[in-house]
């Protein structure tokens, strides 16, 4: 169907001020949203608290509010601009219970505005832990145990259940505020306080934590016609007990086979087709590493961080389609903004790796609490695109401009072994460094996945890494002794081929160290020698970076808007 | 060890050997699936064609004792950009590189492969060679001497060479004098192996119905002989122009029982009401093909997997349009008006890819049951 000829006018609500699980992916899906609707001739009105924000420049909408999110303030401009409907699900956690709001206070009806895109009734089915778990069970999938608790007088269940470690998770709150594992009956206690008091609803759930268990989203869309797709899917680097936005992950999954990946994607496209969400949304599931046996977690009924980050993994501007969605119109009548010639309706290919790193505020915040668990912490994160997954990371770790170049940080060498045990058996931001020393210390990848249940494939990449590290400090004095006398070389004599034929090892190993990621400073610095200088010994060596495309489908059409990643490979785009 | 692929056109590629070493020539095409490179290895549509896939990293969940498609890797030669020598899967049981070694079949790795995919998707998929042993010029040499792809007849040579059946409780062929059952057919399928995948007569058997598998030189009285309930025409491999004794099997079998078709079964029930196939720049190769239902208006996510296309245009005799494909505009699925006999150009079995379009088993037992009205 095309879009709703009675939709003139819509309001959007963004998302209000920046805060910890509700960060600018908010402002770039609102911003998207504003220019998709407006392409099919809709009036916008904004209303977002925070004018440091794209969304709320004059060019974006048609009118802007920037006044306090609050139901009075929705009121008031709804009764002044008499949109024709609202969208809700653009706004992250904060403009959907905003609307939620709104539309309880029986607003929409008396102005008679349309919620548009996902209904009010879905919304609740996938907030609601209870009536999510009751659609769950409906439908056949499964979810782990689990109590509601409104009163810590309630906790007797859980604890005769004799289930430990058990996992507390407030309702309707962002970013898992108040939640927490509880491994004892003292922590239970605890936690639940804690979260009874931030969640919106004085309610927590308590349920089975699913210790070393896979955590992998997908995000998935439906339009009104009952299509569904999914636009990518990601696996996360650490194991349940951290929260996604506190995870590092990676796009598509790795460790999957295609069995246990479209056993997920079946499961999460019955998900969103029984919620009836119109749109986008985010379904986060747990894998055993040792079985088919799979939980569903949650479902975001929205756009969410998760979105953001898969939207610029895959080229698929999700916040776009679920705009148009939102008006009416199907996946098949809306164009790829990415070829102009496939459409919205498909599953974008990668032929690279994405990988994501939180960015924890610890550096500002000395003597901070660095473990992370299931309450976020981050304040932001950074993504990286190469053919690898080792490219990847350390792309990543230099894009969190922590002053950190590679897979040694300034802490990590200090600390005892068993200090290093403790830091990766606990998660904390520094884990990943953690990981790399014990490999330096000629730690096992068995021993550190019995640590901190990490796949095995990841942490061989990071034991490739320190592997090639190891061999390039080896050749350090030859890398030197080649930048040398490449530097003094008289009128190409010796010429560079005769150099590259000399020291046709060497060579070798610094294709292979730029092909893996490693920094010019990195190698410059175990060479000894300037970086500008090794970086003229690796440009006159021919090693240089080539750019590829991110086109959506792994070069199967040819595509009009795309972006690039460099990457070491062959071909330049 | 060093390996080369080179192109027909003399396009060259420099990687390392992967698997077994040696040489092999066959048509070069791409898939863009990011999971299923153990399917894509067994499937028998893949003869006579060197595999290439797009998602660079392959091998991470290594190969496991059941994601079998048939009983050998099918693929002439395969071609990835990076491929895990440590896996990570509590299936898995050998590395991709130890399971080629073993069946003996030649790739390469470390080449660009998306420089690859672009050449093919610009030039159109052409022959190719994967060597371990030659130069690129004696590669090049041995391509024009080798026969093009469609010329040989792979239907031949992946089909069964003895009938044989799939019981309802099946995880592998079983022969056919062993008649014992458990459990009880609700259907008894004829199928005609143009190059069947497993995961069809999973799929069946999932439904209750037992399957005898036919070579494809079967004649239509062969196929008959058992008095099945349906008929089932199998994917395949080759240019279906040259399957003539095929489409005379099948025109021998249309009236008689319920057809479903899939992919080669496809193609040939549009040669069998009169039409042809035209051969696709690069084919369809991938888990994200979008499929319009002309019935109902509903789009699905496909596995696909096909290098040739039906030509609406010459259908006749009651058989129309079902389906097409979203990115190009390709016939997709076919069905007649009155008889009930269907089919689709993609893959209901998955096995790798989604397995949204599983409802057509289902609809195919549901127009057995119209038939034969239980």
């Amino acid at each position: 169907m095309p879009k709703d000829p009675r939709i003139k006018k819509v309001l959007l609500i963004g998302s209000g001020p920046i805060i910890i699980g509700q960060a600018a992916e908010f402002d770039y899906a609102g911003a998207q949203a504003c220019q998709s609707l407006r392409e099919e001739g809709i009036e916008v009105v904004l209303i977002n608290s925070n004018p440091a924000t794209i969304m709320t420049d004059l060019e974006m909408a048609d009118r802007v509010y920037v006044e306090p999110l609050s139901v009075e303030f929705v009121e008031r401009i709804i009764a002044r601009e008499r949109p024709d409907g609202l969208v809700a699900t653009l706004g992250g956690q904060t403009g959907l219970n905003l609307a939620t709001q709104v539309a309880e206070a029986g607003i929409l009806e008396r102005y008679n505005v349309r919620l548009l895109g996902t209904p009010l009734r879905a919304i609740r089915q996938a907030e609601d832990r209870e009536e999510f778990r009751n659609l769950m069970r409906a439908i056949g999938e499964p979810v782990p145990e689990s109590w509601i608790i409104t009163d810590e007088s309630q906790l007797g269940d859980p604890i005769a259940s004799q289930i430990w470690p058990l996992i507390v998770r407030p309702a309707y709150t962002l970013g898992g505020t108040g939640g927490g594992i509880a491994y004892n009956v003292d922590e239970l206690y605890a936690i639940t306080k804690r979260g009874l008091a931030l969640s919106m609803r004085h309610q927590v759930m308590i349920e089975r934590y699913l210790s070393g268990w896979k955590e992998v989203e997908y995000e998935v869309m439906r339009d009104a016609n009952d299509t569904a797709i999914t636009v990518c899917n990601m696996e996360n680097f650490d194991p349940m007990g951290v929260h996604t936005g506190d995870s590092i992950v990676v796009a598509p999954s790795q460790t999957l086979s295609d069995k246990e990946y479209q056993m997920l994607r079946t499961a999460s496209l019955k998900i969103i087709r029984s919620l009836g969400i119109e749109g986008g949304c985010n379904v986060q599931l747990s894998l055993d590493p040792n079985s088919f046996a799979y939980f569903v977690i949650e479902v975001n009924p929205r756009v969410s961080r998760s979105s953001a980050l898969a939207s610029k993994a895959t080229g698929y501007t999700i916040a776009r389609v679920s705009a148009k969605i939102a008006i009416g119109m199907h996946l098949d009548e809306i164009q790829n903004a990415v070829t102009r010639k496939t459409l919205a309706c498909f599953e974008p290919a990668l032929d690279y790796c994405v990988l994501k790193i939180p960015r924890w505020p610890f550096d500002k915040f000395v003597g901070a609490d660095r473990t992370i668990t299931t309450q976020m912490k981050a304040t932001g994160e950074v993504m990286s695109i190469d053919r690898a997954f080792e490219p990847a990371l350390m792309k990543a770790i230099r894009s969190l401009e922590v002053g950190v170049y590679g897979l040694a940080n300034k802490t990590a060498h200090r600390l005892s072994d068993v200090e290093l045990e403790d830091a990766i058996r606990i998660p904390n931001d520094e884990r990943l460094w953690a990981i790399a020393e014990a490999f330096r210390r000629g730690m096992m990848v068995e021993e550190i996945n019995a640590l901190s249940n990490i796949d095995p494939w990841f942490l061989r990449k990071i034991q490739g890494l320190v592997k090639l590290e190891t061999r390039l400090k080896l050749s350090g004095s030859t890398i030197a002794q080649l930048a040398d006398k490449l530097e003094n070389a008289e009128e190409n004599t010796p010429s560079i081929e005769t150099l590259e034929q000399e020291y046709s090892r060497v060579v070798a190993l610094l294709r292979e160290a730029k092909r893996a990621g490693f920094a010019d400073r990195t190698i410059a610095e175990f060479a000894g020698v300037p970086e500008m200088r090794f970086r003229r010994l690796r440009k006159a060596l021919g090693i240089i970076p080539v750019y590829k495309m991110v086109d959506t489908c792994a070069a199967e059409f040819e595509a009009a808007t795309p972006y690039y990643y460099s990457c070491y490979d062959k071909e330049d785009e | 060890m060093r390996a080369f692929l080179v192109l027909e056109d003399g396009t060259t590629f420099e990687g390392k050997s992967l698997g077994a070493s040696g040489c092999t020539i066959g048509e070069v095409v791409f898939n863009t699936g990011m999971t299923g490179y153990q399917e894509i290895l067994t499937d028998p549509s893949y003869a006579g064609q060197i595999v290439t896939l797009t998602y660079p990293l392959i091998g991470n969940y290594g190969i496991n004792p059941e994601d079998f498609e048939s009983g050998q890797v099918q693929v002439e030669g395969f071609v990835v950009r990076e491929a895990a020598d440590s896996p990570s899967n509590w299936r898995s049981d050998r590395t991709l590189d130890a399971f080629l070694k073993e069946r003996g079949i030649v790739g390469i790795q470390g080449i660009d492969t998306r420089a690859l995919t672009r050449a093919l998707r610009v030039r159109g998929v052409m022959m190719g060679a994967v060597s371990t042993e030659d130069t690129p010029e004696s590669l090049l040499l041995r391509i024009k001497n080798a026969p093009n792809y469609a010329a040989a007849d792979l239907a031949k040579k992946v089909t069964t060479p003895q009938p044989y059946r799939w019981r309802v409780e099946d995880t592998h062929p079983t022969p056919m004098e062993e008649t014992a059952r458990n459990v009880e057919p609700r259907y008894r399928i004829a199928l005609l192996d143009f190059g069947v995948k497993y995961n069809i007569l999973r799929s069946l058997a999932g439904y209750g119905c037992e399957t005898t598998v036919y070579p494809c030189t079967a004649t239509p009285e062969e196929v008959l002989r058992e008095n099945p309930d349906g008929i089932f025409l199998s994917p395949g491999p080759g240019d279906p122009e040259q399957y003539d004794y095929i489409v005379r099997t099948v025109r021998g079998l249309i009236g008689k029982k319920p057809i479903m078709g899939v992919c080669m079964g496809n193609q040939i029930l549009g040669y069998a009401f009169g039409s042809k196939t035209f051969k696709l720049k690069f084919g369809h190769r991938g888990s994200n093909h979008p499929v319009k239902d002309l019935n109902t208006g509903r789009v699905y996510i496909t596995s696909q997997n096909h290098g040739y296309a039906v030509d609406p245009d010459g259908l006749k005799d009651g058989m129309e349009v079902a389906h097409l494909n979203l990115n190009d505009g390709t016939v997709e699925g076919l069905k007649h008006k009155e008889l009930p006999i269907f089919s689709i150009q993609y893959h209901p079995e998955a096995s790798p890819g989604p397995t949204d379009s599983a409802y057509f088993f289902q609809q195919y037992i549901e127009m057995l049951d119209r038939v034969y009205v239980k």
